[in-house]
C-alpha cells in the first residue's frame, strides 16, 4: 500500500494513489506548519499548574499531553496563534519576545 | 437456461438490478426513468432483495449518496433522466475523479427547453466528459445485457470508473418487447461480489477520499483517470467475451451492420439503429451497398476501431440525436470525424441532427439519408456538412 | 461519566497537527473536540463539505484525520453521509463489520455548506432519519472564498459582499436560525454550543449527539480571526462575549424538550460582543448608534423566545 511519505511533487502519475486516496491516518503531521509562525509562545514550566486548560484550545494539537500533564510545545506544528497564552490562568505561557518583560 | 419474457426497458433494467441485488439504491423520481426505482421498491417491499433503498430529496443527493456508499465499501446504484442527470453533473465528475464505480441507469431524454419528456441524447451527451463509461443499447435486450456487464467493467481494478447504462427514453424504456432473461443464479455468478481493496469502513486501515489537489498533483491525477478510461476498452471487450461464452450474446464497441463492403454508411446510436438497418436492407435489395454502424460504447470512444470499419466507405452520415450548438455539428459527428482524421483516404462525411425531443425517425427518413450519401458519391460534392432533419421548414 | 479534562487530554489525538487551517482558526479546536467525543475504540467516518476545513485538513497526500474521511462536494455532506450510513447498515447486516464494532458517521461543514448550499441535503437526511451527527462550524460567512455573507452572517456585519460604506451598515438581514429549523425536523438531539470554559459543554453535547440514535445536530459558533477581524489570541473572549450577551445562546433540545445549558449571570450588552470585532467597527461610528440598538433589540427578542421554550 502506497504511503504518503512516498508521495511528493516529483513522482510520476503511475505512482500516485488511485483517485488520490490515502490509506493511513494523520499524514498531515509530515507538514511542518511551525514554519508559518511569526511569534512564538513559550511554556514557563515553573509557573504551570498542569491544569491543561491550554491543551484543548490549541487548534493545531501542538500541546502534547500524557498522563494528565502537558509537555513542551510541538514547535514543528505550532503556528503561533497565541490562544494558549490568553487561556492560561497562571501566565505560564508567554510570547517569547515578552518573557521577563512583564516581571521587570 | 434463458427465460423468455416480455418486458419494457425500464423493467429489464430493474430486473437486472434485482438479480444483482446491489447494496444501496438511492432514488429520485424523474420521467421516464422513474419506473426503475418503482419496480425496485416493490422488490424491496416483497423481500426479493435486501438493498438499502433510500428515497433522497434530489438527483444531486442520489449520486452523492451513491458516492458515500461506494466509498464506504458497497455497490451503489441509481437511475435518472434529463434534468436529473444535469442536476447530478457536478457529482458525476466527482464520481469519475474519485474512481468510484457507481452504476447509473439513464433513460435518455431531451433537456429543457422547452421542457419535453421524450427521447434524445442531450442529457447523456452533455455528460460525455464526466469520466463515466457510457454503454448504449438499441433495445431492451441490449440494455439488460449491458447492465449485466456494467458492474464488472466499472469495478475492474484497472478501470475503477463509474458507468452509465443508457436506454432511449420511452422508445426503449416504456415499449414492451420480447427479451431473454438469464437465471438469477447465473447472473449473480457472472457479476460476482464487490471486493474493493480499500474502503471507508475497512477495519484494518482508514481511508481518506476526495482531497484538495494542488497543481503539482492535479495533472497526474487526471492523466491516471484518462488511462483508466483507455484501460476500459480492453476490459469492456474481455467482459463481453465472457458474456458471450456464458450467455451466448455477442457485443463489441459497436455493431457493424453490413459494413464489409459498404460504400455508404450511417453512424447512429440506440433504437434509431433498428430503423437505419431496415433502410439499409431495402437499399441493399435495390443493389446499393449500404451499411450501418451502431455505437454501443460512446465512452471510451472506440475511435481507431471505428475508423477501421469506416475507412473503405465513400460517404458517411453521422446521425446526432443531440444538438451541441457548436454551429458546426453534433457531438457524435465531432468524435467520429476526429477518429477519421489520420486516415489517408477519408470518406466524405456529413452530420445530421435528428429526432430531438422524440421527433420520429422513419425508414423513409433513413433512406433519404442514404440517398443523400449516394448523391455525394456520384457528384463528389459533400454539400452542407451540418444539417437538421425532420423539422418543419419555412422559407 | 463525568467530564474530566485531564482524561480527555490523555486520549489519542484524532485531528492531527500539520493541517493548513489559519493560525488561531476555531475549526481546528472544534474538530479536535468533536473527535474526542467519539469513544476510544469506536471508529468514525467524517463526511466533510467543501470549505476551509476540507482544503486544509486533506490536501493531497496529507490528511489530518485519524479516522476515515470523505469529501465529495460543497452542498452534499449530508447526502454523502446518508450513503455511508446506508453502507454501514449493509456491512453490519452481512456480518462484514463485527457486531461489537461501532462506526460513528459524522458530517461537518461550515455555515455556507450547512445553512445555505447544503441546506436541502441536510434537511433530506434529517427527514430520512439516518443515524449520523452533523456538526456545523458556524463562522458566520463564506470564509474559504474570502468572507462573503451567508444566511448565518448576523445583521450589520460587514462582509465582502455586504461591505459597510457610506450607504451601507453591513448585512441587512438577521441570521437564519438554523438550529430551530433543525429542531422542527423532529431530530432527537439538537444543540448549540461554542468554545468556552474547559470545553465541557461542547464535549457533553457532542458525545450525546454522537451516541443518540438518529439524525442529530450540533451547531457550533466558531470564530474566524480573519473574517471577524480580531486578534487570533482573543478567540475565547469573543466566544465568552457571544454567550454572555446571548447573541449565541447555549442550549440543547432533547426529543423536543428545550434546556438552557448556560445562562449568563449578568446578560451583557451586545456591544461587548461587537466592539472587539472589526466586522462591526462601522456600527460604533457616530450616526450608526441605531444599529447597536437594533441588534440589541433583536437579541433580546430571540433570548426571550428561547427562555419561554425552556420554561
Amino acid at each position: 500500500m502506497k504511503r504518503a511519505q512516498d508521495i511528493n511533487e516529483h513522482i510520476a502519475w503511475q505512482d500516485m494513489t488511485v483517485g488520490c486516496e490515502i490509506y493511513e491516518p494523520g499524514t498531515s503531521r509530515l507538514t511542518k506548519t511551525g514554519e508559518w509562525r511569526s511569534r512564538t509562545p513559550v511554556w514557563i514550566e515553573e509557573k504551570c499548574k498542569q491544569c491543561l486548560l491550554c491543551a484543548p484550545f490549541c487548534p493545531d494539537a501542538s500541546i502534547p499531553c500524557k498522563d494528565g500533564k502537558r509537555s513542551e510545545f510541538d514547535y514543528e506544528h505550532c503556528k503561533g496563534c497565541g490562544i494558549c497564552i490568553k487561556v492560561c490562568p497562571f501566565k505560564a505561557i508567554a510570547w517569547e519576545d515578552e518573557v521577563g518583560k512583564e516581571e521587570a | 437456461m434463458s427465460i423468455r419474457e416480455r418486458l419494457s426497458g425500464n423493467e429489464a433494467i430493474a430486473t437486472a438490478m434485482r438479480q444483482i441485488n446491489p447494496d444501496v439504491f438511492a432514488m429520485f423520481p424523474i420521467t421516464p426513468s422513474t419506473e426503475i426505482p418503482q419496480y425496485y421498491a416493490q422488490y424491496v417491499a416483497d423481500g426479493k432483495v435486501d438493498t438499502e433503498f433510500i428515497c433522497v430529496e434530489s438527483e444531486h443527493s442520489a449520486m452523492s449518496a451513491c458516492l458515500g456508499a461506494e466509498a464506504a465499501g458497497v455497490r451503489a446504484v441509481t437511475a435518472t433522466s434529463s434534468a436529473g442527470l444535469s442536476y447530478m453533473n457536478e457529482v458525476l465528475y466527482v464520481a469519475g475523479s474519485l474512481r468510484l464505480p457507481v452504476v447509473l441507469a439513464v433513460s435518455c431524454r431531451a433537456l429543457t427547453g422547452p421542457i419535453n419528456i421524450n427521447h434524445d441524447y442531450s442529457d447523456s451527451f452533455a455528460e460525455r466528459d464526466s469520466g463515466f463509461i457510457q454503454l448504449y443499447g438499441e433495445n431492451n435486450q441490449e440494455v439488460y445485457d449491458n447492465y449485466l456487464m456494467a458492474h464488472r467493467i466499472a469495478e475492474h481494478p484497472d478501470v475503477r470508473l463509474p458507468l452509465m447504462v443508457c436506454e432511449d427514453g420511452f422508445i426503449t424504456s416504456h415499449a414492451i418487447e420480447n427479451i431473454e432473461l438469464e437465471e438469477d443464479a447465473a447472473v449473480k455468478a457472472f457479476v460476482g461480489e464487490y471486493k474493493p481493496e480499500n474502503y471507508l469502513l475497512k477495519e484494518e486501515n482508514p481511508l481518506a477520499v476526495g482531497p484538495y489537489g494542488v497543481s503539482a498533483y492535479y495533472m497526474e491525477a487526471r492523466v491516471a483517470q484518462a488511462h483508466a478510461m483507455m484501460n476500459a476498452k480492453r476490459v469492456i471487450l474481455d467482459v463481453a467475451a465472457d458474456f458471450e461464452k456464458t450467455f451466448g450474446r455477442k457485443y463489441g464497441f459497436f455493431e457493424a451492420y453490413k459494413m464489409d463492403d459498404a460504400e455508404v454508411a450511417m453512424v447512429i446510436m440506440g433504437s434509431s439503429a433498428g430503423t437505419a438497418k431496415v433502410a439499409a436492407d431495402e437499399l441493399r435489395a435495390a443493389g446499393i451497398k449500404a451499411g450501418v454502424v451502431k455505437i454501443r460504447v460512446f465512452r471510451p470512444f472506440p475511435g481507431e476501431e471505428l475508423a477501421e470499419v469506416l475507412k473503405n466507405c465513400k460517404a458517411v452520415a453521422v446521425m446526432d440525436k443531440s444538438e451541441g450548438f457548436s454551429a458546426c455539428g453534433g457531438p457524435l459527428f465531432a468524435e467520429t470525424a476526429g477518429a477519421m482524421i489520420n486516415l489517408d483516404n477519408r470518406p466524405k462525411m456529413i452530420d445530421i441532427v435528428f429526432g430531438l425531443g422524440g421527433r420520429d425517425f422513419t425508414v423513409n427518413a433513413a433512406k433519404s439519408v442514404f440517398e443523400r450519401l449516394i448523391d455525394i458519391v456520384k457528384t463528389g460534392e459533400t454539400g452542407p456538412v451540418y444539417t437538421h432533419m425532420g423539422q418543419r421548414e419555412g422559407r | 461519566m463525568a467530564y474530566n479534562l485531564k482524561e480527555e487530554m490523555n486520549k489519542e489525538e484524532r485531528f492531527h497537527s500539520g493541517h493548513r487551517l489559519c493560525a488561531g482558526c476555531g475549526a481546528g479546536i472544534v474538530c479536535r473536540a468533536m473527535m474526542r467525543a467519539v469513544d476510544p475504540g469506536d471508529r468514525a467516518v467524517i463526511c466533510n463539505a467543501t470549505g476551509c476545513l476540507e482544503v486544509s485538513s486533506f490536501q493531497y497526500p496529507y490528511t489530518a484525520w485519524e479516522d476515515s474521511y470523505i469529501h465529495t462536494a460543497f452542498e452534499n455532506a449530508s447526502a454523502t453521509a446518508s450513503g455511508v450510513e446506508s453502507a454501514y447498515k449493509v456491512l453490519k447486516r452481512k456480518g462484514k463489520i463485527a457486531e461489537d464494532k461501532n462506526v460513528k458517521i459524522l458530517a461537518i461543514g461550515g455555515d455556507g455548506g450547512t445553512y445555505d448550499i447544503g441546506f436541502q441535503s441536510l434537511s433530506g437526511a434529517l427527514e430520512r432519519g439516518h443515524d449520523f451527527t452533523y456538526f456545523c462550524y458556524d463562522n458566520n460567512a463564506y470564509m474559504n472564498t474570502g468572507t462573503q455573507r451567508s444566511s448565518a452572517t448576523p445583521r450589520f456585519a460587514s462582509a465582502t459582499t455586504t461591505p459597510a460604506g457610506v450607504e451601507s451598515v453591513g448585512k441587512k438581514q438577521v441570521q437564519k436560525d438554523l438550529t430551530q429549523i433543525v429542531v422542527a425536523h423532529g431530530s432527537p438531539y439538537v444543540a448549540q454550543t461554542t468554545l468556552f470554559g474547559n470545553m465541557k459543554d461542547f464535549h457533553e453535547k457532542a458525545h450525546r449527539a454522537i451516541y443518540t440514535e438518529g439524525p442529530t445536530f450540533v451547531n457550533v459558533l466558531t470564530p474566524c480571526p480573519r473574517g471577524w477581524n480580531y486578534k487570533t489570541e482573543d478567540i475565547l473572549a469573543i466566544c465568552k462575549a457571544a454567550i454572555d450577551t446571548c447573541v449565541w445562546p447555549i442550549y440543547e433540545v432533547v426529543e423536543g424538550e428545550y434546556r438552557l445549558t448556560y445562562e449568563p449571570k449578568n446578560k451583557l450588552p451586545i456591544e461587548e460582543f461587537m466592539r472587539p470585532q472589526g466586522r462591526f467597527a462601522h456600527c460604533f461610528k457616530p450616526g450608526n448608534e441605531w444599529t447597536i440598538e437594533a441588534a440589541q433589540e433583536y437579541v433580546d427578542k430571540k433570548w426571550e423566545e428561547l427562555l419561554a421554550k425552556c420554561r
